[in-house]
């Protein structure tokens, strides 16, 4: 399966993206023997409001770096309705302009309602793509919440989409989104008020300081910068009418840029460094405790104690040091 | 394992009201739903069930043009190495023309007055068979 996938065999690919998303036996074997090919891709972040644009953004910035003969893999993820736990996945309809282009492959997914673990399955189907040996990634997420801080763990270069006529002053644009962007774009610069649009996240951007997120498994560290680590990189306010597939080439160019300054200061390595990090030691915390609950507490033990927690007769915390003492 | 269906739109009519009522549908079933638009060509469709890896391709095809495309869609599945894919219609298809797509390789043909428990039941059964 791995020699298909690094050949580029896309049946491979597709299928091997299905084991991943479903979490199979298979998967986790596969995840474990590509891994060591994986670290090459250059990933790509694109987040923000329903309707602001960002399946018509990423269908012009990918034909954009397509003239440049670099290869794009393309995950959308969309919300899983919480009451079916079905999904009506539509990305596709603006990006028909890809069909046809073997240096293309786009996958829909649904976010399937896992939280944290949205960011570690993503996570898991980029380094599936990665391993086929695409050299961009563009993950698209809709900004709502924990979804939208779970890409900026896993991508290089986060760019958050607004458009002008969404909302009101401060259009579409949540706090905690504007923090993790490093490029925002205000999208349909063809419309009334993108100029507005434009001043009001410059504004916001003087006002905010930008904070480093650290997270995986949707648990998020908030590094408060030391004076040597605060990353001076300034967040440039791009204009776009991706309809028209115009400001690629500005798009790109700025992408560019902020991969050049991950790289020049460090900071590319230092992240990467703490994700991983902070991936072993989720993994790790994951595997100890389903360890211990298998070997070391019986179900009625367990119970027993719940039961004694519940009536106040013993503190949690207690409980749980007794548990591990005994 | 969630069922994954692509709906498509096949064919030059221009609406896709239709197409996006199933869509829905089979959402609230529990179905992740692939819905690539309006004006699909039997390739990107093929190139679409490729990526997405789907268990089913639902086709919408309103414009009476069915006997040709169809056929065409069939073809670039099995050209994709899909012939594992399958293929059910929905449009407004003469009994005559219904038994000739399922002699070709069609599983299902579900005409205006479907149902749509109809159809959910029907691809449940179409993935069990292909699981069994
Ligand atoms: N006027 C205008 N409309 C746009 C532009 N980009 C996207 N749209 C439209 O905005 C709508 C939502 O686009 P989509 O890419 O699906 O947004 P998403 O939900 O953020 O992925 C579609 O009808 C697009 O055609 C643009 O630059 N100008
Ligand atoms: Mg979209």
């Amino acid at each position: 399966m791995l020699d298909d996938l690094r050949n580029g065999n896309r049946r491979t690919l597709a299928r091997a993206i299905t084991q991943v998303e479903n979490r199979t036996p298979a998967a986790l074997e596969l995840l474990n023997t590509l891994y060591p090919y994986t670290g090459n891709a250059y990933l790509i972040g694109v987040t923000g409001a329903p309707g602001t644009g960002k399946s018509t953004l990423v269908n012009a910035l990918t034909k954009h770096i397509r003239t440049q003969h670099k290869t794009v893999g393309i995950i959308a993820v969309d919300p899983t309705s919480p009451f079916s736990g079905g999904a009506v996945l539509g990305d596709r309809i603006r990006m028909q302009d890809l069909a046809g282009d073997s240096g293309i492959f786009i996958r829909s997914m649904a976010s399937r309602g896992q939280l944290g673990g949205l960011a570690q399955t993503t996570a898991d189907v980029v380094r599936v793509m990665d391993a086929a040996g695409f050299d961009y990634i563009i993950i698209e997420t809709v900004g709502a919440g924990q979804n939208e801080v779970a890409i900026a763990t896993i991508a290089y270069t986060v760019i958050v989409v607004d458009a002008p006529g969404l909302g009101d002053d401060i259009q579409a644009i949540k706090a905690g989104t504007l923090e993790i962007a490093d490029i925002l774009v205000v999208n349909k610069a063809d419309r009334p008020g993108a100029e507005n649009t434009v001043r009001a996240l410059k504004t916001m951007l003087t006002l905010g300081h930008r904070q480093q997120y650290v997270a995986h498994h949707g648990r998020v560290m908030l590094h408060s910068a030391e004076a040597a680590d605060i990353d001076t990189w300034e967040v440039p306010v791009l204009k776009t009418v991706a309809l028209e597939s115009k400001g690629m080439d500005e798009l790109f160019t700025a992408i560019h840029k902020h991969r050049q300054h991950l790289q020049s200061t460090g900071q590319h390595e230092k992240r990467e460094r703490q994700r991983l990090e902070s991936e072993l030691l989720d993994r790790l915390q994951h595997l100890l405790l389903e360890r211990f609950l298998t070997e070391k507490v019986s179900p009625e033990q367990l119970d027993g104690l719940v039961r004694q927690i519940v009536i106040r007769e013993i503190a949690p915390a207690q409980a749980a040091s007794e548990l591990i003492g005994s | 394992m969630s069922i994954r269906v692509l709906v498509a739109k096949v064919g030059l009519d221009g609406h896709d009201r239709g197409a996006k009522v199933i869509a829905r549908a089979l959402r609230d079933a529990g179905m992740e739903v692939i819905y690539t638009g309006l004006q699909q060509t039997p390739d990107m469709i093929a190139e679409a069930a490729l990526q997405e890896d789907v268990q089913i391709v639902g086709l919408s095809i309103l414009s009476g043009a069915h006997m040709t495309l169809v056929p065409r869609v069939l073809e670039s599945l099995k050209n994709h190495e899909l012939d594992d894919v399958k293929v059910i219609v929905g449009g407004i298809i003469p009994a005559d023309d219904v038994d000739k797509l399922k002699a070709i390789g069609v599983k299902g043909v579900f005409g205006p007055g479907s149902k749509t428990d109809e159809i959910i039941t029907f691809i449940r059964e179409q993935v069990a068979d292909a699981n069994a």
